[in-house]
Order: structure tokens, then C-alpha cells, then sequence
């Protein structure tokens, strides 16, 4: 056969080129989140090959034994059932699959995005929407906002609170970890503590429309005393770079592939607007206190 | 005004002329209809298609139909394939590619749903239909008119997908067409109700074949074949079709609740008034997850007949192979929320759902032990459907792994919506489901036609799919972990860049694959007089299809089989040989059967026209088709003349020919 010496030479070219290796984000973590992540994988993996190796090896194996033109191996037409073998493979699966669901039992409570994490220092809020087709992020507490690309102090808590003025999206930067849908009306929450400096990709996850291939944005990791520093510049930029509320419903439009902007000051409770928009559709400058919402 | 009467929203500029792509497929399936058409007319075919295939109750007839339209959509589906393929090979840096996003949203909506309703869905429903009466000893299905019924609502919903193509659009919205992207908001255009409409015509022919061959396996089993002495592939299908009869009614209501949105301004998963997208998320996923097992059952069960007929064994393990089966069946409603861990539900939630995914693959890693302890101390002879086997048993093994990695929330977090996850279902589907279906389609193909398949084109079609599935897919399980997203249309990193351009060439390979499928069709039936089956059992088969001549009669069976073992046929193969003795005389009985109906195909017609004047809001012509739909139904219900009886000795004479020809090769 002549096709399969072909095929087997693709197919070698093939694996080499995927183990000559280069930047793989989930196995490159750069912070808990994602570090913690990576190793479950790492640990999941290896506990299941336990079973699938064997599988593999005795599926080539029995092939080449009992092929029909090997008269020497043994031929039992009848031989239907064993006790003790089948015992086994209900009960090494079962093992596996009990060690595997206490991890994840374990994991899922501890990597949960809800949970805040637990580590000293301050705690940097960031609001995300989705937009179509862009990300604008609002620093609450510096009262500054971005679109398409996020500045984070390294070793600091981040709790991102997340909604979307857009179709459904989920919101993800890889090297930190973690991922969850940002929807209308709602607000999801994600934990994340990057652990060093640096540029990581984040994007939108879940398709969106049209525009949805550029909907993407850089995390931007610095030390305590950078991001101190680009809040103070953002901040500094001229008065008029105020993200209003008709500046807003600009952003709001659909656009692709929207370079970078930053806004020195945005309008108070703009985020909860943008919540309370889908809550109550006919109203518009809603006084969310009136309502009790918390958000 | 009288325009909008008249066409609703339908205009001229519909049909995107501009669009040579378009355009260009649109013209080769123009040409393929009248290609069709012209030879029925220059062979003077047109009575005989009419009376012998649209208007048929036979089911076997039924199944090849079933299967020849699954391999058009297989075509169809894989064009989409290969065109996304380019794309993502061509569109890295500054360049865009050459598919437009609104374009390319289109065409990786219809690969998802096409390979999933319109090909693996009929390729499934041809196989059963085809071989689950002639295993449990049946002459036809329970309700065989509304299996004809079931057929031609699924053909024109597949005629509503194509005709998409070239008149309007098709939905940009993903195969699942999520809301609110899927609400009137953001998407105004035809492509989300030419989406709703084939769906829910296409589901409700799928409910009404479900209960049909559930029924049918309930009831129309030959004496002595208890539950526990069926066939697995039987068993399968039992489980499978009650999967379908819960889950598809979830699917026809879902998208009608989605329609609603649209059309009346209702509210149920839009994002203001109340209404709320995660309720459309959670139903349809509680048809969607059934769905995948509805498809790998069967698969799972023809994996079963091969392994033990091509090892010459009796399957290892039976009852624990039937748990297995009704094990996944009951836990495949328990996982549903696995799709979307990331949607914000609790630790306690998300660990539940977890947890009860990792159960599935406890039964399923049973089945894997049991195929392979049947092929233990077997003769294993290595004909293509054996290939196909093999190759399923060690891909879906990694195709399970990498599931049962992503059931886990913690990591799912990290490759949900990756292409990682592109690749594990792919794994599994084109592993489990299609190897299996090919496997299926290559053993019982005898049994349709009366020859076997060309084995040499059938090993290459084997290599090809398989080496092409590895090169095409790994490389995507690696992007995944890079962080590549699915449904881009575009991206920056020249590193993803060389894994794509990889994958593209593996899909040159399946493409190579398919070719030398269509030459393997080719060249058998050049060659079918020297792969005549004569004998009818083709294989050493074990269970009572091969009992009965090949092709097998439209009577399926001369004389009602009885049965007091789990391989009948095979049994009395050995107490033949055994006693040296042949086959009695069996003394002919008339034999009950029912008509042809051509109203099948007159109230699915209707549908698709219903269908149709929905999408493009023709009030007119929705209101007319209604009517026209529940007139036929009911005159179909004063047609008493229903039936007949096939004369003894028209029978004898049938079964002489057949016995006087295998004694030629005995």
C-alpha cells in the first residue's frame, strides 16, 4: 500500500510540526487563576492516560494477535463473558472517575469566578461591556474608562464585574485565567490576580456578529507604581475627553475593529445605566436607588 | 403595495447576484437539477421514480433515499468546510481572507447545522430504517405511511436550507442561534426564520420518525425475540429513538418560542421586557445534548454487529453492552448545563453537571472494553467496515479524553468556545458518529443493492478520512490551547497561522477521502456482477438481516422468522452444519403489506411551501398552505384501500429465483 506510506509521512511531518512548540497561553500562565488551571489540566490529563494509554496499546495489540491469518492465536468463537475481567473495567473506570470528581468538586468551589480571592493588598474594580464590536472598560473607583485595552496592576486583586450593551459575549484573557459570559441586563463576575508584568491577549469568546473577529484588546500588566502613574495620565488628558452619556450611545453603535481610546472621566453610574437599560425598557434615566438595586 | 401583497418581504434583490460565490454554487446546483431532470425525461424514468420511490411505504426504499440525501448534504456541508478552512488559512495579519464576515457567519451557521440535521441526522434515520425491521424479523415499520410522511418533511426542510442560498440568506448566528443575537434586534434579515422554519419542519419529520421506529421495535418484534435477545444495533436504536421522542419536542418548542419573539413581539429571550436569553440557552441544550447520543448510539450499536461478525464471535458482554446503552440514555439528560459552565451558575451547580458528564464516560469506557474483548481470541478479518471500527475505537478514546477534560469547570474555563472545543467535538462526532455510519453503510450495503462495495477504494477512502480527521483536527486542539477562538474570520497571530494552513491540508485529505468514496460507488457498480451477493449473507453474518436474500425482497421476509437466541442466524448456520441437514421446504402464506401513498409527499410539499411563505411573511400563501396541509392529512384519513395482500405464490416464485441462485455459488 503505497497511499499508507504517504499518509504515515504526512502524518509524522505533521506531529513534529505540532510539538515544535510556541506560545501556548493556557500552558503559559501569568496569573493564580490561570496557574491553578493549568495544573488541573495538567493533573486530569495525566489521570486519565492511566486508562487511555492502556486502551490504545491493547486495541493495536489485540489487532495484530487475532488477525484471521494467524492461525497460532487462540480462537474461542463462544467466549462472551468473565466476571473478573468485567469487574475490572466497571471498577478502574469508577476509581478514576471518583478521584477525577473530587477534583473537580474541589476545583470548581475554589476556582469558582464569583469567589473573591484571597490575598492582601487593595482591590482594583473594573466594569466591562461588551459592545458591539469592542470592549470599554470603566474604572469605577479612578473614574477613568478605556476601550479595547485594560491596564492592571501586577500581584492585585481584580474583580471585574461584567455586562454587555451588545448580543451575548464572554470575556477572557487566557494568561490570567477564568472566562464568563457577559449578557444584557445582567452582571457576571470574574476573580483574577496576574502574577507578572506584561501584554496578554483577552478577547471576546462567545460569537457576537459581524464584527466579532476584532473584538479583542490587550491586558496591559504593570507594576503598582506604572498603573498608579497611567491612571494619573489618562486622568490628566483634556477636559473635554468626558465619556458622556451621548458619547456613550456613539460607542455604542456597531463599529469594527475600534483602535484604542481613553476617557479621563466618565458620567456617574454609567454602568448601572447600562444594566438597568435592559431591566426596564421603557423607562430611561432611571434613579436606580429608587428601584434598591445594588449593583 | 400589491408587490408586498403578493411576495411579502421577496423582491428581486433577494438574490444576490452581485455574489459570484454564490452565484457559482447556486448555478452548479441549478445544473445538477436539471442534469436530473433531463435524464429522467431522455430515459423516460419520471413513472417509475413516481411510483417506485416518491410515492413508496417500503422502508428499505425509504432508508436509501434517507442515505442518498445525507450524502448530498454531506457534500453540501463539506463545500462549507473546506470554504471556512481557506479562509482561516488565507486571513492572518493584514489579510482578510476572501469570505466577508457577514458571508463566512453564514457559512459556518449552515456546516453546523447541515452536518448535524441534514447529514448525520438522515444518514442515521437511513440506516435504522433500513435495518431495524430486518433485524427483529419485521416486514415494515409500524406506520409506514408516516414514515414516507417523515422523510419528505425532512427532504423539504433540506430543500429550504439550499433554496437559503441563493434566495435571501441563511442565519449568521451560529448553528445554535443563540438569542439575543438571534432576536429581530440584531438579526432583521430572512437568515434566522429560514433557520426556524427548516428546523422545525425538519424536527417535527424527526419526532414522527422516532415514535415510528420506537413503536415499531416495541411492537413489531418476530416471536420469541424477547427485549433481551434483539440485536444491539436494535438496542441502540430503541434507546436513541427515546431520546428523540423527549428531546425533539424541547427543540420544536424552543425555536417556536423564538419565533414568537420575532414575528408577535414577544418577549421570552429577548433582553428587555422580562425576557431572558439563558432560558433559550438551557432549553436548547436540553435538546442538544440528547441530540449528540441520538447520533452516537447507533453509531455505537453498528459498531457492535461489525466487531462481533468481522471476529467471528458472539459480542462480549451483551447485557452489560444493553446497561451501557440504557445507562448514557438516562444520564444523557443530566449534563446539559456542561455546554455553558461559563454563564455565570454556582460552584455547587457547575461541579453537579461536571460530575454527572465524567459518569457518561464509565458506561461508555465499558462499551470500548467490550468491542475490545470481543475482538480478543476472534479471527478478525479487516474489510473496510472493520477498518472504519478500529480506526473509531482508538479516536473516540482520545476524542473521550479531551471530553471528559472539558467537563471539567475549572478547565473549561480556560478552552470553552476554543477551538480546543472545535476539535473534541469533532473528534467524537466524525470518530464516533460518521466512521460508525460509514461502517454501517459499507456492511449493509449488500443488503440494499444485492453486491458488496469495492474493497480497495473503500481501505484508500479509510486512510484518507482518517489521516485527513488527525491533520485536520490536532492542530486545532493546539490552537485552542493558544487561546484561538472559534468563528474567527480573522486574526493577527502569524503562529496560528502555519497550524491553520495545516489543518486546510487535512481537509485536502478527507476531501480525498470522499473522492475515492465516490469511486468506490463508481467502480462497484461497474463491477457488480463479479461482487454479486448470491447467498445473501455476503459477511458469516449472526442476526436475521442476513437470513433473507440480498437486495432483500420488498416482503423482507418469506416466512415470520422465530427466534430463541441473540444470533439466530448464526445459530442456525452451526446446527445446519452440524447435522449436515439444509433448510425444509417452507410452506408459503399470503402475506399482508401495505399500499404506496403519495400523500407523504403532497402534505410535506405543502409544509415546505408553508414553511416558505413564513420566512418571507406571504400571508396569502401561508394561510393557503395551512389549509392545503390539513386537507391532505384529512383525505389521506378516508383512504380505507390501505393495504393488500402479496399471493403465496407469487412469494414461492420470488424465493425459488433467489434459492436457485445460491446454490450456483454453494
Amino acid at each position: 500500500m503505497k497511499l499508507r506510506h504517504i499518509i504515515a509521512s504526512i502524518l509524522g511531518m505533521g506531529s513534529a510540526l505540532l510539538l515544535s512548540g510556541c506560545k501556548i497561553a493556557v500552558l503559559q500562565p501569568r496569573g493564580v487563576i490561570a496557574a491553578d488551571e493549568k495544573q488541573l489540566l495538567i493533573d486530569s490529563v495525566c489521570l486519565m492516560l492511566v486508562i487511555v494509554i492502556p486502551v490504545l496499546i491493547l486495541t493495536v495489540l489485540i489487532c495484530r494477535r487475532y488477525r484471521a491469518s494467524n492461525k497460532s492465536a487462540k480462537y474461542s468463537p463462544n467466549f462472551s463473558h468473565s466476571t473478573t475481567l468485567e469487574f475490572f473495567w466497571w471498577t478502574i473506570p469508577i476509581i478514576i472517575i471518583i478521584i477525577l470528581g473530587v477534583m473537580t468538586w474541589k476545583s470548581t468551589h475554589s476556582l469558582d469566578p464569583y469567589k473573591p480571592l484571597n490575598a492582601k493588598g487593595r482591590t482594583i474594580t473594573i466594569q466591562a461591556v461588551a459592545l458591539r464590536w469592542k470592549w470599554l472598560f470603566i474604572y469605577p473607583e479612578q473614574g477613568i474608562a478605556t476601550v479595547n485595552t485594560v491596564e492592571l496592576p501586577v500581584n492585585t486583586k481584580i474583580d471585574f464585574l461584567i455586562t454587555s450593551d451588545a448580543p451575548m459575549n464572554s470575556f477572557q484573557i487566557p494568561q490570567l485565567g477564568g472566562q464568563i459570559y457577559a449578557m444584557n441586563g445582567m452582571q457576571t463576575k470574574l476573580h483574577l490576580l496576574a502574577t507578572s508584568t506584561g501584554d496578554y491577549d483577552g478577547r471576546s469568546v462567545s460569537f457576537s456578529g459581524d464584527g466579532f473577529s476584532d473584538m479583542k484588546f490587550v491586558a496591559h500588566v504593570r507594576s503598582a507604581q506604572a498603573f498608579d502613574q497611567w491612571v494619573k495620565l489618562v486622568k490628566a488628558a483634556p477636559k473635554g475627553n468626558r465619556l458622556t452619556m451621548e458619547k456613550y450611545h456613539a460607542l455604542v453603535k456597531p463599529s469594527e475593529n475600534v483602535p484604542v481610546q481613553y476617557f479621563a472621566s466618565v458620567m456617574p453610574n454609567l454602568y448601572r445605566k447600562i444594566i438597568l437599560k435592559f431591566m426596564t425598557p421603557n423607562r430611561h434615566n432611571v434613579d436606580t436607588s429608587e428601584l434598591g438595586v445594588h449593583l | 403595495m400589491l408587490e408586498h401583497e403578493l411576495f411579502g418581504r421577496l423582491t428581486l434583490h433577494s438574490i444576490p447576484y452581485d455574489n459570484p460565490i454564490i452565484m457559482g454554487a447556486g448555478g452548479v446546483m441549478a445544473l445538477a437539477a436539471i442534469a436530473v431532470i433531463g435524464a429522467l425525461f431522455y430515459f423516460k424514468r419520471w413513472t417509475w421514480l413516481w411510483k417506485e420511490w416518491i410515492t413508496t411505504v417500503d422502508h428499505k426504499k425509504i432508508g436509501i433515499m434517507y442515505m442518498i440525501a445525507a450524502f448530498v448534504m454531506l457534500l453540501r456541508g463539506f463545500s462549507d468546510a473546506i470554504m471556512m478552512r481557506l479562509q482561516q488559512a488565507l486571513a492572518f495579519g493584514h489579510h482578510l481572507g476572501y469570505l466577508p464576515p457577514e458571508h463566512y457567519d453564514q457559512v459556518f451557521t449552515a456546516h453546523g447545522v447541515i452536518m448535524i440535521f441534514f447529514m448525520a441526522m438522515a444518514f442515521v434515520f437511513g440506516l435504522v430504517n433500513l435495518i431495524v425491521p430486518l433485524q427483529i424479523g419485521a416486514r415494515d415499520v409500524a406506520f409506514p405511511y408516516l414514515n414516507s410522511l417523515s422523510f419528505w418533511l425532512y427532504v423539504v426542510s433540506a430543500a429550504l436550507v439550499n433554496i437559503s442560498l441563493v434566495v435571501g440568506k441563511f442565519a449568521a448566528t451560529g448553528w445554535l442561534a443563540y438569542p439575543p443575537l438571534s432576536e429581530l434586534a440584531y438579526s432583521p434579515g430572512v437568515g434566522v426564520d429560514y433557520y426556524l422554519w427548516a428546523l422545525s419542519i425538519s424536527g417535527i419529520g424527526t419526532l414522527l420518525g422516532g415514535i415510528n421506529i420506537l413503536v415499531t421495535i416495541i411492537k413489531m418484534r418476530c416471536p420469541g425475540m424477547t427485549l433481551m435477545k434483539m440485536p444491539l444495533f436494535t438496542w441502540s436504536v430503541l434507546c436513541a429513538m427515546i431520546l428523540v421522542v423527549i428531546s425533539f419536542p424541547i427543540l420544536n418548542i424552543t425555536l417556536l418560542l423564538l419565533f414568537f419573539d420575532r414575528f408577535f413581539g414577544m418577549h421570552f429571550f429577548t433582553s428587555g421586557f422580562g425576557g431572558n436569553a439563558m432560558l433559550y440557552i438551557n432549553l436548547i441544550w436540553t435538546w442538544g445534548h440528547p441530540e449528540v447520543y441520538i447520533l452516537v448510539l447507533p453509531a455505537f450499536g453498528i459498531f457492535s454487529e461489525v466487531v462481533a461478525t468481522f471476529s467471528k464471535k458472539t459480542l462480549f458482554g451483551y447485557a452489560a453492552m444493553v446497561y451501557a446503552t440504557a445507562a448514557i440514555t438516562i444520564l444523557a439528560f443530566t449534563v446539559w448545563l456542561h455546554h455553558f459552565f461559563t454563564m455565570g451558575a454556582g460552584a455547587n451547580v457547575n461541579s453537579f453537571f461536571g460530575i454527572a458528564t465524567m459518569i457518561i464516560s464509565i458506561p461508555t469506557g465499558v462499551k470500548v472494553f467490550n468491542w475490545l474483548a470481543t475482538m480478543y481470541r476472534g479471527r478478525i478479518t479487516y474489510t473496510t467496515p472493520m477498518l472504519w471500527t478500529i480506526a473509531f475505537l482508538i479516536t473516540f478514546t482520545i476524542g473521550g479524553m479531551t471530553g471528559v477534560m472539558m467537563a471539567v469547570p475549572g478547565i473549561d474555563f480556560q478552552l470553552h468556545n476554543s477551538l480546543f472545543l472545535v476539535a473534541h467535538f469533532h473528534n467524537t462526532i466524525i470518530g464516533g458518529v460518521v466512521f460508525g455510519l460509514f461502517a454501517g453503510f459499507t456492511y449493509w450495503f449488500p443488503k440494499m443493492f444485492g453486491f458488496t462495495l469495492d474493497e480497495k477504494w473503500g481501505r484508500r477512502a479509510v486512510y484518507l478520512w482518517v489521516s485527513g480527521f488527525y491533520v485536520a483536527f490536532m492542530p486545532l486542539y493546539v490552537l485552542g490551547l493558544m487561546g484561538m477562538t472559534r468563528r474567527l474570520n480573522h486574526y493577527q497571530s502569524p503562529v496560528w497561522h502555519i497550524y491553520l494552513v495545516v489543518a486546510a491540508c487535512g481537509v485536502i485529505l478527507i476531501a480525498g477521502g470522499i473522492a475515492c468514496q465516490v469511486i468506490m460507488l463508481l467502480v462497484s457498480i461497474k463491477n457488480r456482477e463479479q461482487n454479486r451477493d448470491l447467498t445473501g449473507d455476503p459477511w458469516g453474518g449472526r442476526t436475521l438481516e442476513w437470513s433473507i436474500p440480498s437486495p432483500a425482497p420488498f416482503y423482507n421476509f418469506a416466512i415470520e422468522p422465530h427466534v430463541d437466541s441473540r444470533d439466530p442466524f448464526w445459530k442456525e448456520k452451526e446446527a445446519m452444519r452440524e447435522s449436515g441437514q439444509t433448510k425444509a421446504k417452507p410452506q408459503y402464506e399470503d402475506i399482508h403489506m401495505p399500499k404506496n401513498t403519495s400523500m407523504g409527499f403532497i402534505v410535506a410539499i405543502f409544509a415546505g411551501i408553508f414553511g416558505f411563505a413564513m420566512v418571507w411573511n406571504i400571508i396569502w400563501l401561508v394561510g393557503l398552505s395551512i389549509i392545503a396541509t390539513i386537507v391532505s392529512v384529512i383525505v389521506r384519513t378516508f383512504n380505507f384501500k390501505t393495504d393488500y395482500y402479496v399471493k403465496a405464490s407469487e412469494v414461492e416464485k420470488i424465493e425459488n429465483e433467489f434459492l436457485e441462485k445460491a446454490k450456483t455459488v454453494q
